[in-house]
């Protein structure tokens, strides 16, 4: 048999099918083949206007509609990078089965021998398949969208079709930090962002973990109740107790100013006055932690509950006999235990609440009250963003560049946590 | 002597019983505490879904009169029934697509080697971190465009996508869990992939499948910011967007209806939840341990 030449197969695969065909893959070399000759057709007929749509954003105000044209650019663009990654899989499968064949081992060949191939060799591939297209859809699209939509000016001055959108540069990442008015919401808001998301995360880990420990002692009778109620928070649908927590602070109506605050005073020696939690900020951003605690802290508790019930008596009852105090074995025993599986869902709960939308608008709408740019007091990052796009004056344009910065702090933060916490390590 | 050495024997012992008479009190008292403050609101707001509807705010209050005319009310003069059908279809199709997906993922990332697969498996990782939820007006360009907007599937189309790299992550996780020598022996016994997958793996995962099946279920009923920002016509509502507007009046507070409502979608999903829940722990610990 003949000896082929990888390189030059390789050369041939630069028209993708015919480097396979010279190796005498008849049935792959076709396919490719026909692959490639799509693409041609439907850049042709489709992609390369939607190509310069997304370039120019429309030329004819009224007839062109600026979003639409950067949806089907964005979309044919990932199409190309696919067809891209397609291309150099085949030029170096052409000279790797060159190669393959030059040292006598067996490739498939016919319609029947290349189905067989795929059985075995392309399962894997075949049953990721539908996740690959549904995220390509559902994330990857709208995200490239968002990302280029903050490089925009779409906003209430700009609705298409009516008026076209043009490309604004770095525009309102500049307004975001250097026009004065948003420079102040964008600073009250992060801030306020930060707090939050420091706050309520901590808290309900603190509880989450302490619960655990506590609950988990052998003397308790009564377990299983206690478990019962303690997972109740986690089982109701968030929505539903923040609504309804909603009603509970309410200033003059509300069980916790009529009914819980005048209960205590029959005990405490200080006298509490009613308190405005929905009208005053710092009140309102209290209740809403507290709240946060409330609702997180099973999850915590249930996922601790499962990794101390992990942890070898034989650890404690050593450290009795060597004297130890409860304080020294939770700091040198139970801890390290709970961190080292836990840690990484840990960092999910900031990460979670620093997006934590819900919340923050259910209870009470991000008020009170106005930092400027439309955002009140208590709103965070995504909730401004809301706020920025359901407007009577949306601003599309600065939401997406608000996103596209919210998405870079939570990515940079995972990321890190996940290299230190060798998530990367898949074996 | 000995006297002493015996009274200071005495001392200490019930120095300990009464450390450990603290320890119980103190120990009860916190869980109790808790309880009640779980407890509390819960009840205020289940209570007042039993009372006269010109209520105005949740608070314990045991005596009468109790009624069930919220309840009736919420189905003969609200959309209350429609919404929840329409949150029930969406909850349902995006729960059996979800689960298949992720699972069928889930399960070649822990058992198949393939050219790209540590590659793409960090891309799972990294897009799981996207808080795609952020995107919205994406979305809605994406829904007028593709003319999704006030459809169900547009928002189903979502609620999956959304849920895969985070939820494929796990599920590899716990796939890893289930020893490589059951794959192996049943292989030389002559299985192939498909068989292996459904008969031997499949059966050891079910838990966490479980698990999954309900937090994809549970997303659409808890989802209010897509849902509110993509379904625009009141009987295309989900039931979390429709509750909000009974209370969403602050003049205009329908807080006896907003309970009613509220406890007919927590009851259900209490049940499926606490029915399942024996899985967490092992799920959790099991698919959160690697990240």
């Amino acid at each position: 048999m003949e000896k082929l030449n990888p390189k030059k197969t390789m050369w041939l695969s630069l028209i993708p099918g015919l480097g396979q065909l010279k190796n005498g893959q008849k049935a792959k070399g076709i396919i490719f083949l026909g692959i490639f000759a799509l693409f041609i057709i439907e850049m042709a007929v489709f992609g390369f206007n939607a190509l310069v749509g997304l370039v120019t954003l429309g030329t004819v105000a009224g007839r062109d509609h600026s979003m639409f044209l950067m949806v089907r650019g964005t979309l044919q663009f990932l199409v190309t990078i696919i067809f891209l990654m397609f291309y150099i899989v085949n030029v170096r499968d052409a000279r790797k089965t060159a190669e393959a064949i030059n040292r006598g081992k067996d490739v498939p060949k016919t319609w029947k021998e290349m189905c067989d191939s795929l059985a075995t060799d392309g399962f894997p591939y075949l049953l990721t398949f539908p996740a690959y297209i549904l995220m390509i859809f559902t994330i990857i699209l709208p995200v490239f969208v968002t990302l280029l939509m903050a490089f925009t000016n779409y906003d209430f001055n700009h609705i298409p079709p009516a008026s076209l959108i043009s490309w604004i540069g770095i525009q309102n990442f500049h307004d975001m930090f250097m026009l004065s008015s948003y420079r102040a919401t964008f600073g009250a808001v992060f801030g306020w962002t930060v707090i939050w998301t420091l706050c309520a995360s901590t808290l309900q880990i603190v509880i989450g973990i302490f619960t655990a420990v506590v609950a988990h002692q052998d003397f308790i009778k009564g377990k299983k109740i206690f478990g019962i109620i303690f997972l109740l928070p986690w089982a109701v649908p968030a929505f539903v107790t923040i609504m309804s927590f909603s009603n509970i602070f309410n200033d003059s109506a509300g069980a916790i100013n009529i009914q819980v605050i005048p209960f205590l005073n029959h005990f405490l020696p200080v006298h509490i006055p009613q308190i405005s939690w929905m009208t005053d900020p710092f009140w309102t951003k209290v209740a809403l932690i507290m709240i946060q605690g409330w609702l997180g802290f099973p999850y915590i508790y249930v996922l601790v509950t499962g990794i101390l019930q992990s942890i070898s008596e034989d650890l404690y009852e050593a450290a009795t006999i060597d004297g130890a105090t409860p304080v020294q074995k939770f700091n040198h025993i139970t801890l390290p235990a709970i961190l080292a599986v836990a840690a990484p869902t840990f960092v999910t709960q900031y990460t979670f609440n620093f997006n934590n939308f819900s919340i923050i608008y259910l209870f009470n709408n991000g008020g009170p009250g106005d930092v400027g740019g439309g955002a009140g007091n208590s709103d965070i990052l995504i909730s401004w963003i809301y706020k920025l796009t359901t407007g009577t004056t949306p601003q599309y344009g600065l939401a997406s560049a608000i996103t596209l910065i919210i998405s870079a702090i939570v990515i940079a933060v995972s990321l890190f946590v996940f290299k230190k916490s060798h998530a990367f390590d898949m074996d | 002597m000995i006297k002493m050495a015996e009274q200071i024997k005495v001392k200490k012992q019930s120095s300990i019983k009464r450390n450990r008479f603290l320890k119980h009190f103190f120990t009860y008292l916190y869980m109790i505490l808790l309880s009640i403050i779980i407890i509390y609101p819960l009840l205020i707001t289940t209570m007042t879904a039993f009372k006269s509807s010109d209520v105005v705010a949740f608070t314990l209050d045991f005596s009468g009169p109790w009624t069930l005319n919220n309840f009736k009310e919420l189905f003969t003069d609200t959309l209350y029934g429609t919404w929840y059908g329409n949150t029930l279809i969406i909850s349902i199709f995006t729960m059996f697509v979800q689960v298949a997906v992720i699972t069928l993922a889930g399960y070649t990332y822990s058992r198949y080697n393939f050219a790209g697969k540590k590659w793409s498996l960090t891309f799972f990782l990294v897009v799981q971190m996207v808080p795609t939820m952020a995107a919205l007006t994406a979305y809605y360009v994406l829904g007028m465009l593709l003319n999704g907007l006030d459809h169900d599937w547009f928002l189903i189309l979502i609620y999956i996508g959304g849920g895969i790299p985070m939820n494929t992550w796990l599920m590899k996780g716990y796939f890893d869990t289930v020893p490589y020598d059951f794959d192996e022996s049943a292989k030389l016994d002559g299985a192939g992939n498909f068989t292996i997958f459904w008969k031997i793996v499949m059966p050891l995962v079910k838990p966490m499948i479980a698990v999954q099946a309900l937090w994809a279920f549970m997303g659409p009923f808890g989802d209010y910011m897509t849902a509110r920002y993509l379904l625009r016509e009141e009987e295309n509502l989900t039931v979390a967007v429709g509750l909000q507007e009974f209370i969403s009046d602050p003049k205009n507070q329908q807080v006896a209806l907003f309970a009613a409502g509220a406890i007919l979608i927590a009851l259900p999903i209490c049940a499926l939840f606490f029915y399942l829940q024996r899985y967490f722990v092992t799920g959790l610990t099991a698919g959160g341990a690697k990240g």
